[in-house]
């Protein structure tokens, strides 16, 4: 076997920066989308702070066709899309649009589910405090909500770190596209196995730290 | 008197159609500057939803609720704000901010204010020192225990010197003596900040303690209301006298009776415990008897008197908005002409329900009202012709002047 590392160590290295680059991007664009469409999912549900009946439908059915769908399917749907905002259809960028915009309504989901579990009191509390809506929003739901949110975005991490492996198949880099071309290709099992200690320990490293923080925000 | 909120007709109903439910229905009730207010009834009455009108958390269906001369049912969102910033509420959950520190809780409504840092600060620091958590300011919720946590309530819920504190079932979750220690908190919020207080409980203890006024609701409905005192010693309606049962417990209740029958044959009495008027002048007293309406001493002084002997074998007296009630069930023992004498010296001071002797009783318990059918009027002689044992006591208070 060809066990060339001097050639293929600065190339997987790239390829780990490549995949941080994505997978970094992806979660602050997606996630922030995320939030905000989550908060509304929760917020304009019947009985809610914002209630409000088309905003939740249109959110809910949005969030209910985009999820199912699977991420290399998706890639080449929002085709269009991408090469009217980001120009061209391949690449990195092409990838973390697609990405971003899959993540958006995964989070979506994600957020709305951990905000369903805060309790209505403390909010009616902030209510009864002459809070608005917005400030209770950002000032009490989320705080409020922070230890589980923490450790629904690391999941989302791990997904998204799924997800960018794909990449290699619109012409973009990272970690799967390196086990592809140079391990799978070329039948060069010991780069698969060695990109997958790395993905293990990305991976691993986030769930660490995911479960940290989360603690931290715990408050118990 | 000047009432700081006023229910007029105030009607709030949830849902449409067949499965509306009529939560607040027609309440026209006023609730005084500076009094604290109890709400009681059982689950579902409506007492949430009753107070949840005033601070406008519930807007009223129709009616109307004026709070500082305000109706608050015409207001916008953002005026309500304002109004809601007036107005303290503590809940049975406590409902602090896991998120925050004790003195985060604290300090939220007044950054919801926009005060500066330096004023939260410095309010916050007199905030803890009144409700004793001075040393708990840099803990989270979660490491307090119930009574703790209440206490932040309360003070989150002064934070912004408000004039209306509205407390709904706020030491339901509590054990009794963390219980009195919230109350006695409350107790000290309206005398030394004169803040008028609603209280919500369906804990009779709760509104027997603290509560000056008091309303009972039923579906939806006020069916009763006054001063603490008048409405639980002369309960009128059915859902009040029970509540008074229950926690009073001082009448012997028919098979309670008839155990003591059984130990004492001898004839018993039934002599009503309650606040004289402590000035000794009214006409229709008798001396020694009279002098201060009833007390528990008093009873035996007229005893001895009459050269009666009495066991004392059952009773139970306690405090309603600070002031003694109960009553004490007696076995006399002594000449039979004493006896009577004596009970008619009692009438006149207080209310006295003449249960007979063992082989002849001549009444039921006023206790049965909770069973089912009215009780019986005493046949007793010299007896005043009331259908309602409570009736009495409504006129014996008015013989008292009332409570003040
Ligand atoms: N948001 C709501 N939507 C529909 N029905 C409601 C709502 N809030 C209260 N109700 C209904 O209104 C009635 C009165 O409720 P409320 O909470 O005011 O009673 P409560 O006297 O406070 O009872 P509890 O002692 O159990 O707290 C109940 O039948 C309840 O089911
Ligand atoms: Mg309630």
């Amino acid at each position: 076997m060809n066990r060339d590392w001097s050639t293929l160590g600065p190339i997987l290295l790239e390829s780990v920066r490549e995949t941080l680059y994505m997978v970094s991007i992806t979660i602050g664009v997606g996630g922030f989308l995320g939030l905000v469409f989550g908060v509304l999912l929760y917020a304009t549900r019947k009985g809610n702070l914002l209630q409000n009946a088309v905003v939740f439908t249109v959110l809910n059915v949005a969030v209910n066709i985009v999820r199912p769908i699977p991420f290399i399917i998706f890639i080449t749907a929002v085709g269009p899309l991408t090469l009217a905002t980001i120009g061209t259809t391949i690449g990195n960028n092409a990838v973390i649009f697609a990405m971003s915009i899959m993540a958006a309504f995964v989070t979506a989901r994600i957020v709305e589910q951990n905000l369903v579990a805060t309790d209505p009191g403390v909010i009616e509390a902030a209510r009864a405090m002459g809070a608005s809506r917005l400030r209770i929003i950002v000032t009490v739901l989320i705080p409020e909500a922070l230890a589980p949110l923490i450790l629904g975005y690391t999941f989302l991490l791990i997904g998204i770190i799924d997800m960018s492996a794909l990449a290699g198949y619109v012409g973009g880099g990272g970690l799967g596209n390196f086990a592809i071309v140079y391990g799978y290709q070329r039948f060069n099992w010991e780069v698969t196995f060695v990109t997958v200690l790395v993905i293990i320990a990305i991976v691993q490293l986030a769930q660490l730290l995911g479960n940290w923080f989360a603690r931290k925000a715990l408050h118990r | 008197m000047t009432s700081v909120i006023s229910f007029r007709d105030a009607t709030k109903v949830f849902g449409g159609g067949p499965d509306a439910v009529r939560a607040v229905d027609s309440v026209t009730l006023d609730i005084a500057r500076g009094e604290i207010f109890g709400v009681i009834g059982y689950s579902g009455a409506g007492k949430s939803t009753l107070v949840r009108l005033i601070n406008a958390l519930e807007t009223a269906t129709s009616g109307q609720v004026i709070v500082d001369g305000q109706d608050v049912t015409t207001l916008r969102e953002a005026e309500l704000r304002k109004v809601r910033a007036g107005i303290g509420m503590i809940f049975q959950q406590f409902n602090l901010m896991n998120s925050r520190t004790v003195a985060g809780n604290v300090g939220y409504p007044l950054k919801v204010a926009g005060w500066s840092k330096q004023d939260r600060r410095r309010r916050v620091g007199e905030l803890l020192e009144f409700v004793g958590l001075t040393d708990k300011a840099r803990s989270y919720p979660a490491k307090l225990s119930g009574g703790q946590k209440q206490r932040v309530g309360i003070a989150r819920a002064l934070a912004t010197s408000p004039s209306i504190l509205l407390a709904d079932e706020a030491t339901s979750a509590l054990d009794p003596d963390t219980t009195q220690d919230v109350l006695a908190l409350l107790r000290r919020v309206n005398r030394e900040l004169g803040v008028t207080i609603v209280v919500i409980t369906h804990e009779m203890d709760v509104v027997r303690s603290i509560a000056h006024r008091v309303a009972v609701m039923e579906h939806g409905k006020v069916i009763e209301h006054g001063r603490a005192y008048d409405v639980f010693a002369a309960p009128r309606e059915r859902a009040t006298q029970r509540f008074v049962a229950s926690t009073l417990q001082d009448r012997p209740s028919p098979d309670v009776l008839d155990r003591l029958r059984h130990r004492h044959p001898g004839r018993m009495i039934t002599v009503t415990v309650r606040e004289g008027d402590g000035y000794g002048t009214g006409d229709s007293r008798v001396d020694g008897v009279g002098g201060s309406g009833g007390s528990g001493v008093d009873v035996l002084a007229a005893l001895r008197r009459h050269g009666v002997d009495g066991t004392i074998v059952f009773g139970g007296i306690t405090e309603i908005d600070e002031r003694p009630f109960g009553s004490l069930t007696v076995e006399l023992t002594g000449d039979d002409a004493a006896i009577d004498a004596l009970i008619a010296d009692l009438r006149r001071a207080t209310d006295v329900h003449d249960l007979g002797i063992g082989d002849a009783p001549s009444d039921r318990t006023t206790a049965d009202v909770v069973g089912g059918s009215p009780p019986e009027a005493s046949t007793g002689e010299g007896d005043e012709p009331d259908a309602d044992p409570y009736g009495f006591a409504m006129d014996a208070i008015r013989r008292h002047g009332g409570p003040r």
